[in-house]
C-alpha cells in the first residue's frame, strides 16, 4: 500500500515539473519536440531510479557532512552510463539533446529525491519513488513537448519515423523558440492549478496553490497586499 | 445619537470624492487621438487598413470577453481598453497580413499580454506590443512582406516602394550598395506626411503628432516620455552621423521613419506599463531611446521600437523602486543639521 502510494505520487500530486517545479533547465530547453522530451525523460528516469537505489543502499554509510558530494558522484556515474549508451545507440537523439545529457548530473529532481527521500527510506520505497518521479517527469516533459511541437511545427514526432503532421499548417514559431517554453510552461501550470482547485471544490476540500506559484508571494507588484 | 443613523455622517472607505474621470473616458480619448493616423492609413492602404483594423478591434474585444467570462470576473469590455489595444495592434501590422494572423495576434495580445495577469491595470507589458512581437517572431515572412504599391500622395508625387525606408537602408548598408534615398528636404517632408511604406499606423508622423497633441491637451500623457525618447534617439543619431556619415542616416530621417513616433507617443506612454513618477518617465524614455537606436544602427532588425519598449516595460518596477519620491517629513536634509554645518 505504501509502495503504491509512493509510486503514484510523482504522477500528479507531487509531479516534479508541475507541483515541485524542479528540473526547469531541461524542461524549458529540450521540450521543442515530443521525441526530445521522451528521450530526456527516459534518460532522467534511468538515472533517477539507479541513483535512488544506490543512495538508499549507502544511506547508513554516507557521512552527513559530505552527503551532497557523495550523491553527485553516484548520480554522475549513471549519467556517464546514459551519455555513452545514448551516443552509441541513439546517436541522432544524443546530438539533438547535446549538452543537456551531461547536465542531468545537476538536475534538481534527482538530487532532490536523493536528499529528501532515498537517503531516509528503505530500498523498496526508494525504488517506487524513483520510478514514480521519473515517470511523472517524463510525462510532464512529453505534455509540454506535445503542446509546443503541435503549435510550433504542426507535427507530433514520437520516435524517428513514427510521426504525424498537420497538412498546410502555418507554424506558430514562437512556441518552439525559447520564450514559447516559458509561456507554455506557465499556461500548463495555470491549467494544473485550475483543475486541482476545481477537483478539490467538488469534493468539498479547501486547497491552496503551492506558495511559490501564488500571486500573493510575488513581490513584483504587491497585488495581494 | 448614533452617528451612523444620521445621513450627514456617511461612513464609507475612501475615495470620498470622485473626479468623474473613468477608464472609459480616457480610452475614448485615446481612440479619438488615433483617428488622424487611422484616416491616413485608410487613405494610403485602403481596403487592407479597414480589414485589419476592424479584425483587430473585433478580435481583441471578443478575446477579452471570452477571457473575463472564462475567469468568472465582471466582463468589463465596455471600458474600451480592448478597442484601444486592437487599434494599436492593427497600427503595428503590415497592410498585407492575412486576417487570421491578426486574430492570432489579438489572442496573444489580450489573452497572454493582459488577462492572464488579471486584466487592465495589472499587465506588466503593453498588450498590443506583446501581440506584435509574438507575430514578428512567429511569422517573420508575413510580418515583413511589404508589397510594391503605388501611392496617391497629397503632394502629387507618385512613388513606388517595396520596403520600409529603414528596411531598405539596412539592406543597402549590409550589402554595400548606395543609399536608396537622398534624404533631402523633399523626401523627408514626404515621409513626415506619411508617404512611405510601413505598418498601418506608423507611416505618418504628422497625423500621430496631431493626435498626441490632443492627448497632451487632455492631460492623459505628459511630455516626459516622448521628449526623452525621441530626444535620446536624435542625440545618438547626431553623434553617430557626425563620426560615421557613410553608415548612418540623418537625424531627421530617424525621427520620421519607422515606428518611433507611434511608439514614443502612444505605446511608451501607456499609463499601466510606464513608471509612476516624472523622474521615472525620464529614465524610461531615455532607456527606450538608447535601445531603439542600438537596434536600428547595429542590430539585426531594421526597427527596434517594439522590442525596446517591451524591454523597458520589464524594467518599470525597478525604475519605480529607485525613483520613489521622498515622503514629506522623512529623509532629506533637516534644518537643524543645516544650521550646525
Amino acid at each position: 500500500m505504501t509502495f503504491y502510494r509512493e509510486l503514484i505520487k510523482g504522477l500528479w500530486r507531487e509531479n516534479p515539473i508541475f507541483r515541485l517545479v524542479l528540473g526547469m533547465c531541461p524542461t524549458l530547453a529540450v521540450t521543442t519536440s515530443v521525441e526530445n522530451s521522451l528521450g530526456m525523460g527516459m534518460a532522467t528516469l534511468f538515472v533517477l531510479v539507479c541513483s535512488n537505489l544506490v543512495v538508499s543502499l549507502l544511506r547508513n554509510l554516507i557521512p552527513a557532512k559530505v552527503r551532497i558530494p557523495c550523491f553527485i558522484v553516484v548520480i554522475a556515474t549513471f549519467v556517464t552510463i546514459v551519455d555513452l549508451f545514448m551516443n552509441a545507440f541513439a546517436h541522432a537523439l544524443h546530438g539533438s539533446l547535446g549538452l543537456f545529457i551531461p547536465l542531468i548530473v545537476v538536475n534538481c529532481v534527482i538530487l532532490g529525491r536523493a536528499e529528501a527521500f532515498a537517503s531516509k527510506h528503505a530500498l523498496w520505497l526508494s525504488l517506487a519513488d524513483g520510478i514514480g518521479m521519473g515517470l511523472g517527469f517524463t510525462l510532464g516533459l512529453a505534455a509540454l513537448g506535445a503542446c509546443r511541437e503541435l503549435l510550433g511545427a504542426g507535427s507530433l514526432t514520437v520516435w524517428g519515423d513514427i510521426k504525424w503532421a498537420l497538412e498546410g499548417y502555418e507554424p506558430f514559431l514562437l512556441a518552439i523558440l525559447a520564450p514559447g517554453g516559458f509561456i507554455a510552461l506557465g499556461c500548463l501550470l495555470g491549467v494544473m492549478n485550475h483543475v486541482q482547485s476545481r477537483l478539490a471544490a467538488r469534493s468539498g476540500r479547501h486547497v491552496t496553490p503551492p506558495q511559490h506559484l501564488d500571486c500573493r508571494h510575488c513581490v513584483m507588484c504587491r497585488f495581494g497586499k | 445619537m448614533n452617528p451612523q443613523a444620521d445621513p450627514r455622517f456617511v461612513v464609507s472607505p475612501s475615495p470620498h470624492v470622485h473626479s468623474g474621470v473613468t477608464v472609459r473616458r480616457i480610452m475614448l480619448d485615446v481612440v479619438i487621438a488615433m483617428l488622424p493616423a487611422l484616416a491616413v492609413a485608410l487613405w494610403f492602404f485602403g481596403w487592407n487598413a479597414l480589414r485589419l483594423v476592424s479584425a483587430c478591434v473585433v478580435g481583441c474585444v471578443a478575446v477579452e470577453w471570452l477571457c473575463r467570462r472564462g475567469m468568472r470576473r465582471d466582463i468589463g469590455v465596455t471600458d474600451l481598453s480592448a478597442v484601444v489595444t486592437g487599434m494599436l495592434l492593427a497600427f503595428n501590422l503590415p497592410p498585407t497580413l492575412p486576417t487570421w494572423m491578426a486574430v492570432v495576434g489579438c489572442a496573444v495580445a489580450v489573452g497572454l499580454g493582459k488577462q492572464v495577469f488579471g486584466g487592465i491595470g495589472y499587465n506588466p507589458f503593453n498588450p498590443a506590443l506583446v501581440g506584435r512581437v509574438a507575430l514578428t517572431i512567429s511569422f517573420p515572412v508575413a510580418m515583413t512582406r511589404w508589397t510594391p504599391w503605388r501611392v496617391p500622395s497629397p503632394l502629387s508625387i507618385e512613388a513606388v516602394t517595396t520596403a520600409t525606408p529603414l528596411g531598405a537602408v539596412k539592406t543597402a548598408l549590409s550589402s554595400g550598395e548606395p543609399m536608396p534615398y537622398a534624404f533631402d528636404g523633399r523626401t523627408l517632408l514626404d515621409f513626415f506626411l506619411g508617404n512611405q511604406n510601413g505598418c498601418l499606423g506608423e507611416v505618418s508622423a504628422a497625423a500621430l503628432l496631431l493626435g498626441a497633441a490632443y492627448l497632451l491637451a487632455r492631460g492623459w500623457i505628459s511630455w516626459h516620455i516622448p521628449v526623452t525618447y525621441v530626444g535620446t534617439v536624435a542625440l545618438l543619431a547626431a553623434a553617430v552621423r557626425a563620426t560615421d556619415p557613410a553608415h548612418s542616416i540623418p537625424v531627421a530621417a530617424h525621427l520620421v521613419t519607422g515606428g518611433l513616433m507611434l511608439g514614443a507617443l502612444y505605446m511608451a506612454t501607456d499609463m499601466v506599463t510606464s513608471p509612476m513618477t516624472k523622474r521615472g518617465h525620464l529614465v524610461f524614455g531615455a532607456g527606450c531611446g538608447v535601445l531603439t537606436f542600438v537596434i536600428r544602427q547595429w542590430g539585426g532588425y531594421p526597427e527596434g521600437v517594439s522590442f525596446s519598449i517591451l524591454l523597458m516595460n520589464a524594467c518599470t518596477p525597478l525604475i519605480n523602486r529607485y525613483t520613489r519620491p521622498r515622503v514629506f517629513g522623512h529623509g532629506g536634509r533637516s534644518p537643524a543639521r543645516k544650521t550646525t554645518a
